[in-house]
């Protein structure tokens, strides 16, 4: 019975969305429909992050390095030939790549492979690393990647970008693949392989006492992980039309780490209500940039005044509620679904 | 069933374990006793893969017909083969239910892939459900199945160490390794854990080795028991044996 309820209500929530969705993409103006664009976007960015940081309890910051990968893989496949001749100027396009032309969905995928690929690569020798020294690896790789990306210019035209990417991304595509990272997360982590990755954040010592190979779990958990930022960079590309690797910095990572953070570790629910809430309040408190006239005193614009709004909200809530905005429902059940 | 052979392991100057050998049959309930810093968790900790030896070796043989090398194996692999541990200072996933803490116990037998899992195929499924039939069920055995869906933090003292039982027995051990299981526990509760052990011991097909503090306990249970003194074997018996051994007694109480 309370199985069943919980089914109708997913369902009624998924209908509402998708009616929601349908409305604003048919009367909202372009700005905020690319509003709805990125918070679906951040929620597939948001999960990625919160299953490798909350659920498995790695510390990794390498998150816009596998979104650069994922941008440019979906850039470079999907982008017209003519297009890539005019793009690449300086130096001409490798040739194996030259005539590609792929369509969105294989172009997604191909983004979130090699991103894993490239997260198994990396994961390999630095996930034996702990807390701190995870950290710091995870974040020279991002970086390595993006200087890569920027002296490689006959792959990805270095410094000068990728422009005249395809705008393939609507809100169909993003918030379909914000839908399907929930699915894959949300079963993932009622599974069994979902709850050795809980008890390797709880204790690994004891986790790995119960036989759970802490190694092939970890690398497991951060190539999910590495695949869904993949994608999500691949939407970026697609939703932007240009790209360029300073769009990759730390400074997006730690975007997606306020989502994690104020979301609450290890937390789905509280995940997506602040991705959403995260990307309109990065929009709505634009006006905190601009010059303002507060009567006594005059404030001159300074680019980048909302991100103190939420560093002063990140300190709060880690102060006071440093599980997250979203707690845990009590005495929720572990139950076995009856097909 | 597993033979511990002149086992040594060294702190860089500290030898907490010097010489060791032993040997525990199939079925027996062996016990580990020794003064505070005898070097007995060390034991454990190298049987379970914790530490490395620095030299000896150590032989498991679950079947009669298979002889493993446990030294050089990881923890999850020792486990795979049938060891499993209970920790001293109690190491149980505390953010998780108590329902959720045994089922994870469950997870290293699991032959579905990860993809399977997340698409919930009928394989998985069939599967998933014995595991959490056997963890309801083992949950029963100890008595916390109304409070299955509790914090494993939440739980009393003695309960904690039960419930580091239940997971144990989860991952199907035949060799259970229980550290200090009646610490901190009063009279009754300790009665009851022995009958507990031998209850398991017999339903579960266990053999059984053992560090605790509690003499009653250890004098009661235990068929055989290795006595440890900085890190050296002092004496080795049965427990009346042990009882009157000269050695054992100056080790506990200091020579006048």
């Amino acid at each position: 019975m309370r199985e069943k309820s919980k089914t109708q209500i997913t369902l009624i929530i998924l209908v509402l969305t998708a009616l929601g969705l349908f409305l604003a993409n048919r009367y909202l103006d372009p700005y905020k429909i690319r509003i709805i664009n990125l918070s679906g976007i951040y929620v597939t960015l948001g999960l990625s992050m919160n299953l490798i940081n909350g659920m498995t309890g790695m510390f990794s910051l390498g998150h816009a390095g596998f979104m650069a990968i994922g941008a440019y893989t979906v850039g470079i496949l999907t982008m017209p030939v003519t297009m890539k001749e005019m793009n690449f100027f300086m130096q001409p396009i490798v040739p194996f790549l030259a005539n590609v032309e792929w369509g969105f969905l294989p172009a997604l995928f191909a983004a979130g492979l090699i991103a894993a690929f490239f997260g198994i690569l990396i994961g390999a020798p630095v996930l034996r690393l702990t807390d701190d020294y995870l950290a710091i690896a995870t974040l020279g790789f991002a970086e390595i990647i993006r200087v890569v990306f920027t002296n490689t210019q006959s792959l990805t035209n270095g410094a000068l970008g990728l422009k005249g990417i395809p705008n393939y991304t609507n809100i169909w595509w993003s918030w379909g693949v914000a839908l399907v990272t929930v699915w894959f997360i949300w079963f993932l982590m009622k599974g069994t392989y979902g709850k050795a990755f809980l008890a390797i954040r709880e204790d690994e010592i004891a986790a790995r006492s119960m036989g759970i190979n802490l190694f092939k779990h970890k690398v497991m958990s951060f190539a999910f992980g590495c695949f869904f930022a993949g994608v999500a960079g691949g939407l970026m590309a697609g939703m932007l039309g240009t790209i360029d690797p300073n769009m990759f910095r730390i400074t997006l990572t730690f975007n997606i780490l306020l989502i994690v953070v104020l979301g609450g570790l290890g937390q789905i629910g509280g995940t997506i209500i602040s991705a959403v809430i995260v990307t309109v309040m990065m929009e709505a408190l634009r006006f905190l940039d601009e010059a303002m006239d507060l009567g006594f005193v005059q404030i001159k614009g300074i680019p980048g005044m909302r991100m103190v709004v939420f560093s002063i909200i990140l300190i709060i809530v880690v102060i006071i509620r440093e599980k997250g905005l979203v707690r845990r429902p009590k005495g929720r059940e572990l139950t076995y679904a009856k097909n | 069933m597993l033979r511990i052979e002149n086992l040594v392991m060294r702190f860089g100057g500290v030898v907490a374990c010097n010489d060791f050998s032993a040997e525990i049959k199939k079925g027996q309930i062996v016990g580990l006793i020794g003064p505070n810093g005898a070097g007995k968790t060390t034991i454990f900790n190298v049987v379970t893969g914790v530490y490395k030896p620095t030299s000896g070796q150590i032989l498991f043989n679950p079947t009669g017909d298979q002889q493993h090398r446990l030294t050089g194996l990881s923890p999850d692999k020792i486990a795979q083969l049938g060891v499993c541990r209970t920790f001293q200072n109690i190491r149980l996933f505390g953010e998780l239910t108590v329902l959720e803490n045994v089922f994870i116990g469950n997870h290293l037998r699991v032959k579905s892939d990860v993809f399977s899992t997340v698409l919930r195929l009928p394989h998985y499924a069939a599967e998933e459900k014995r595991m959490y039939e056997k963890s309801l069920y083992l949950l029963e055995k100890i008595g916390l199945q109304d409070t299955r869906n509790e914090k494993a933090t939440s739980l009393p003292y003695g309960m904690q160490r039960r419930l580091e039982i239940a997971r144990a027995l989860a991952t199907d051990p035949k060799l259970l390794l229980l550290d200090e299981p009646a610490a901190g526990m009063n009279p009754q509760e300790t009665q009851d854990l022995i009958q507990f052990i031998r209850e398991i011991k017999e339903e579960f097909d266990l053999t059984i080795f053992l560090i605790e503090h509690h003499m009653d306990v250890i004098m009661e249970i235990s068929e055989k028991i290795y006595v440890l003194d900085h890190g050296i074997l002092i004496a080795e018996g049965n427990p009346s044996e042990i009882q009157q051994n000269q050695k054992v007694v100056e080790a506990y109480l200091g020579v006048g």
